[in-house]
Order: structure tokens, then sequence, then C-alpha cells
């Protein structure tokens, strides 16, 4: 499964671009049920990198983060992850019922063994960061579904993830909800700089969040648009006006629209 | 005219609301039907306890008719079916003499008490312990769970005189008897609520990479919580079903509710007594199964969906 990641840019050069953290290379993966789930997937992430996959449902888009972090196994060819803290985001906020948010952002730290006096640390500094504070003592079904998303956030960010996997995350919420988390996860992503994959249906989502967004065809999953967003780390809310971002969602559609065919 | 319309509208929907929550089997939203035009929603004490009021009204009716109407001699029917006021003449007074009435009930109720509760400790315990076994693997499942159907379908009034006798009466197969027939809903309910933890949930600790026991002390334990009350409650109801059957058998000891029953059966004057005893015995069962829906309710009513309506 270890491969080389000589065609990336950390080569030897000397330049400071930190190697990646996440590399696919000739990743296919099929079901043992037969399902053709992926064919030939090469990509890498680096530190600083937000990259968002877009394919039609059940192109393997989800297969592809459960194969970087080891909860699907029996792929050929190589996936190679820093797995020392992966964050991953589910598309279901998947907070435990029983836990209040609290106890919810401890979770993580908590099954990993973090000390307890450096887990209310930790957490308290992740709730502020996804702005939950004044929720602490609440229970999830007493939150938005909004609410729900910042607090699944924060229970991966007081790992402090060197590598981000979301899986859909805001698929659920309403346009303007997902649109002040789109917001406010560029924001982290700017302070944080994790590596980032990001999978979405959302077309406008990705083009706002991502330095890179990828196209991928339906069953067996290829990829069949790779994108370069021109627009820098301060993104504002009404970038998604600006006729350079509708021209760019306009090309990934076209991409989008062969991939069903 | 908008205004007018709005407020009919309003009216509209309020009217249709009480139906549509009549639809659910939930008992507070049936009393809801009957207080539609009334200011409380069906939930104010006497929405709450008029109907099942009633229903006692009508029950104890038929049972003042039917022992009017069947038997032609007053001694007949004393023998058989006495009037409802008979059973509390007879029955339940003189509450100040401890040899009779409530006083020489309640006597006989202790030990019953005290074997329900126990037996019912020991099945929740055993119970969740099976289950746990059960959820590890699929072959210790299949191993397990026809003996489990086996203890809850063996016939109980046959099993216990024959425990009796191999073993003695002893406090230990009174207790096994309540164990027999209380711990199958614990085992299958418990053995549901760790099957149907939430797939993602497993996943979120899988990536956490814990092993199996933390998994079930902080995954699967607390989401089965709710079934596993729901299991306690069907429990509670059989466990006091055991007691009392296992009381029929025991001659010794601490003697229960159960032989004041069949001691009372067998001498038709004393039929008012039986009848008392066994209405005590049931109201026990009643008080059980409410002390069950109370405990689960506080339990999980910060977390848990179900918890928002009261049962």
């Amino acid at each position: 499964m270890t491969i080389a990641t000589g065609d990336t840019i950390a080569g030897g050069a000397g330049r400071s671009i930190a190697a990646p953290r996440l590399t696919f290379e000739h990743l296919s993966m099929v079901f043992p049920d037969g399902t053709h789930a992926l064919d030939d997937i090469s990509f890498t992430v680096s530190p600083g990198e937000f990259t968002t996959v877009v394919g039609p449902s059940g192109c393997g888009k989800s297969t592809l983060l459960r194969i970087a972090s080891s909860l699907e196994r029996g792929f050929s060819g190589g996936c190679e992850v820093d797995r020392d803290s992966i964050g991953y985001v589910f598309q279901d906020a998947t907070l435990l019922p029983w836990r209040t948010v609290r106890r919810n952002v401890e979770l993580n730290a908590e099954l990993h063994g973090v000390s307890k006096s450096e887990r209310a640390e930790r957490s308290a500094k992740a709730i502020e960061l996804v702005n939950l504070i004044g929720h602490e003592d609440k229970y999830p079904k007493q939150l938005s579904g909004g609410m729900k998303m910042r607090c699944s956030l924060a229970r991966s960010l007081v790992l402090n993830p060197s590598v981000f996997l979301f899986d859909e995350p805001f698929g659920a919420l309403d346009e303007i909800t997902r649109e002040r988390l789109n917001d406010e996860l560029l924001r982290l992503h700017a302070t944080e700089q994790f590596a980032a994959l990001f999978i979405t249906h959302s077309i406008a989502e990705a083009v706002f969040l991502s330095t890179r967004v990828l196209v991928m065809s339906a069953r067996p999953g290829r990829i069949i648009g790779d994108y370069q967003v021109p627009f820098g780390a301060e993104r504002p809310h009404d970038l998604r006006f600006e006729p350079e971002f509708a021209e760019l969602c306009g090309r990934i559609n076209d991409d989008l629209k062969d991939a069903h065919e | 005219m908008t205004a007018l319309d709005d407020d009919k509208h309003l009216t509209d929907a309020e009217i249709e609301a009480p139906f549509i929550a009549a639809s659910t089997t939930d008992v507070e939203s049936i009393t809801a039907i009957s207080s539609v035009s009334k200011p409380d929603r069906g939930d104010g004490l006497v929405g709450r306890f008029l109907p099942p009021a009633i229903m006692l009204v009508i029950f104890i009716g038929i049972w003042y008719l039917y022992s009017t109407l069947a038997f032609e001699q007053a001694f007949q029917r004393r023998n058989a079916l006495p009037y409802p006021h008979e059973v509390v003449e007879d029955g339940f007074l003189p509450v100040w003499d401890e040899r009779q009435g409530i006083r020489e009930i309640l006597g006989y109720m202790w030990p019953t008490v005290k074997v329900t509760l126990l037996g019912l400790a020991i099945s929740i315990v055993i119970g969740v312990c099976i289950a746990i076994v059960m959820n590890m693997s699929k072959y210790m499942e299949r191993a397990i769970f026809p003996y489990a159907v086996v203890a809850q379908t063996v016939p109980i009034l046959a099993i216990t005189p024959l425990l009796t006798q191999v073993f003695g009466d002893r406090l230990g197969v009174r207790l096994a008897v309540v164990f027999l027939i209380a711990v199958f809903p614990i085992i299958t309910n418990t053995l549901f609520g760790l099957q149907s933890t939430d797939r993602l949930h497993h996943d979120l600790f899988t990536l956490n990479g814990v092993n199996r026991w933390t998994r079930l002390w902080k995954l699967e334990l607390p989401s089965s919580i709710p079934a596993l009350m729901t299991g306690i409650r069907i429990a509670t109801g059989l466990a006091v079903i055991g007691a009392i059957v296992a009381d029929f058998f025991f001659n010794q000891g601490d003697k229960g509710i159960g032989y004041f029953i069949r001691v009372r059966q067998q001498a038709a004057a004393d039929r008012p007594d039986m009848l008392a005893g066994t209405i005590t015995a049931s109201l026990f069962g009643v008080v059980m199964f409410l002390i069950a829906g109370a405990i689960t309710h506080r339990a999980i009513r910060d977390w848990h969906d179900s918890a928002g309506s009261r049962s």
C-alpha cells in the first residue's frame, strides 16, 4: 500500500510547500458483491489545500473518504494518509443523543485517552471556534440542524486534525444555514490549515470552499474534471454572485452533465 | 376581511389538531378528543383521570348486574361472585385488625414484594449480561436464543411444583421462578437495543480506534437504554405474576399473597377475602409498572424523543 509521491510539488526543490497529507494513487475499489465503485483515482491533498469532489449520487465519492479513513479496505492501488489525526465529518451530525454538547465535543479526545483537564480546555476552544458558546449543556435534540453540525465539527477539531474529511456534511441543511456554515468552515480552514477533502452535491458550495474541485463520473467513479479555483483565501459572502464564480460553476456543471451520461 | 379569514383559519387548525393527534396510540392524545371544546386540552386532572374513572364505574356496574342476574340465591352468589361492596366490607375491612382485612393482606404481600423486587433485580442483571454475550457473536446468539424462548414459553404452573420438589422450599427457587418468567423481555429488548446502535456511530468509534469494551460501555449500552427500559417495564408485570405463582406452591418460610389467595379459595365463604387479596396483588403490579415508567421517563427524558410524552 505504500507508494512514492514523486509527482507532487514537494519534490526536492527546497520550496517549503509541505508534503501531501493525503495521496491516492491509481486507487480502484470493487466491492465483494461486484459493484465497481472507484476506478483509477489519483490525486493528492496538501496542508492548506481544500479539495472538493463533486459527482452524481452513488458514484463512490463517500467510498473515497471511507478508504482514506480506513473504514473501508480491500481496494487496489495506493492510499497514503497522515493517520495521526484524521477529522471525519459525516453526512449526519452523528452526535450521541445522551451526551450534552460539551460531552459530545469531548468524545473524540476522550476516546483517544486525552486527560480530563486537557479535554475540557480543548473542547472549550473548539466550542468557541464553531460559535456554540452558551449551548454547552444542551442535548442534541434541543439543537437545530446547523447547530448539530457545528457541534460535530467541533468534535473533530478537538483532535487538531491535519487531514479533514467531509462527507456531504451540509447536505441536509437549508440554503442560508449551509452558506453561513460554509463561511465559517472557510475561516476555520484559513486558521487551522488542515488538508481538506470535501464531498458535496452542490457545485456552488464546492467552488466557494475549495482551492481545487474534482468532478467524478457515475459508477465506476473516475476523475473527469479538475479545476483550480482562482479565488484567494479571503472569500467574502457575496463572492457567490460574481460573474467569475458563476462561470466556473457553469463549467463544472457541464462536466457533471457529462458525468451523468 | 383578511383578519377574519385568518381567524377562521386558525380555529380550523385548532379543531383539527386533536383529531390528528388522536390517530396515534398515545393515551394522552386520545383523552384530548374528549376535550376539543374545553380550554384545557386534556392535560388537566379531569382530562387525565375522568376517562379511566368512567371505565371503572362501567366495570363495577357490569359486576353488580352479573352478580344480581346470574344467581338466584344470595348464598350462591356470595360463594361465587360476591358484590363489590361485600369484597370491600369483608375482604378489606376492618383496617385495624392485624389478623383480617387489609392489614392481614398486606402482611402476606410483603414476602411477595421482596421476592418480586429481588427476582426482578436478578433478571435485569443476568438478562443484560446474557444480551451482551449474545451481541458479541452471532454463534452465541444462535446458541442462547432458543433457550431464552423456552424460559418464556415453559408452562410456569407446571414447572414450579417440580422445582419445589427437586430443590425444596427455598427462597432461591422462588427467585428462579420469577427469573424464568421475567428474563426474556429483558434479554430480547436489550439485545434489540444493542444491535440497533446507529451504524454511523459505530463508524465514529471505529475511527477513534476503540476496543470492544469501550464501544460497549460508551456506545452500545447507552444507546440501548430506551429499549432496556421497555424490557424492564414488561418484565415488571411478569415478575409480579411469577412471585405470586411461586407463592402458590411454597408452604414454608414467609408465606406470600399467592398462598393467601390459594387458601382463601378453598372455602367458598372466604371468596371476598380471596378477591381482596387478588385486587391488592394486581394493584401492586400496577404500582410496579408505574414506578418502572417513572424511572424510565426520568432516565431518558433529557435526550430521547419518546420521553416527551408520559405513559
